[in-house]
């Protein structure tokens, strides 16, 4: 009971954020409201029980989002332009691409069915053989470092990528001084 | 107890989206989106007690860690930016 309230007050904000990034015109405005967004998002994963999900969205939402949608900002306008054209025509597409979404999820398993595919197909097998087989007595640990190898190895690439982009956006005075060098020669050219 | 302290926490949570929403001035947002940062580590904290897993706190102390670098980020774009806005504007 208590669960559900404060999912619905999570949902509840997390609708309010999107319209309102929808109608604002300050691109700042938009973006820290979708660090709100993303942090909201995070935490309605962590009530699901899905922490690591969570912890990918704020990291990846909340921190490098926001860092790589500021530093477009540093280089166009921060207010937006009116839409040219009609509007309706992507009002359709939306409502189309999302009342399909809505149609595949009817053949889903409900959430926290036991019968459901992913219960059935490997797990078991992972529960039962790991001790064996990796040798780790930790059945997580297992999955995330070697029954899912390749897909941990993924995930690590884009965690070393963000740390460079933060260390690049963060860097000392001299990768700012070539910027604006090269700010003043594309002035001059234009 | 939990209870209680999770509602205040998505009273506050509120708070501070309303001063993002509004907030006539950058440093207001800025300043929001921090807070709601740490909103958002004290209610996993929070839940994590709530609901028996007293392990979701070392979580939090990360979001705490990934807020604070992303408040800094912020704060340096505008530190390094502010004196190419005008030209951009125009």
């Amino acid at each position: 009971m208590m669960l559900t309230i404060i999912d619905l007050t999570l949902l509840f904000f997390l609708v309010v954020i999107a319209i309102a990034v929808v109608r604002i015109k300050d691109l700042f405005a938009a973006t820290m409201l979708l660090g709100i967004y993303s942090l909201l998002s995070a935490s309605i994963f962590v009530t699901l029980d899905a922490v690591d999900v969570a912890f990918t969205e704020a990291s990846v939402g909340a921190g490098i989002s926001t860092i790589l949608a500021l530093s477009t900002l540093s280089l166009t306008a921060r207010i937006e332009k009116g839409h040219p054209g009609p509007t309706w025509i992507p009002i359709l597409v939306c409502a189309v691409t999302g009342l399909t979404l809505i149609y595949a999820t009817f053949d889903m398993p409900w959430f926290g069915d036991p019968d459901a595919p992913i219960h059935q197909h490997v797990a078991p097998h992972y529960l039962e053989a790991s001790a064996e087989e990796i040798d780790i007595p930790n059945v997580v640990t297992s999955v995330l470092a070697s029954y899912r190898g390749f897909d941990t190895f993924g995930e690590t690439v884009v965690v070393f990528t963000a740390l460079v982009a933060v260390l690049l956006l963060l860097g000392g005075r001299k990768g700012e001084d070539n910027e604006s060098n090269q700010n003043k020669d594309e002035g001059g050219a234009s | 107890m939990f209870i209680a302290a999770i509602l205040a926490i998505l009273v506050v949570m509120g708070l501070a989206l309303a001063r993002a929403l509004l907030g006539p001035t950058e440093y207001d947002r800025i300043l929001a989106v921090n807070m709601f940062g740490t909103q958002t580590t004290l209610f996993i904290c929070v839940i994590g007690y709530l609901t028996d897993r007293p392990a979701f706190t070392d979580i939090a102390l990360v979001y705490a860690l990934v807020n604070f670098v992303g408040t800094i980020a912020v704060l340096r774009y505008y530190e390094y930016s502010e004196p190419n806005q005008d030209p951009i504007e125009d």
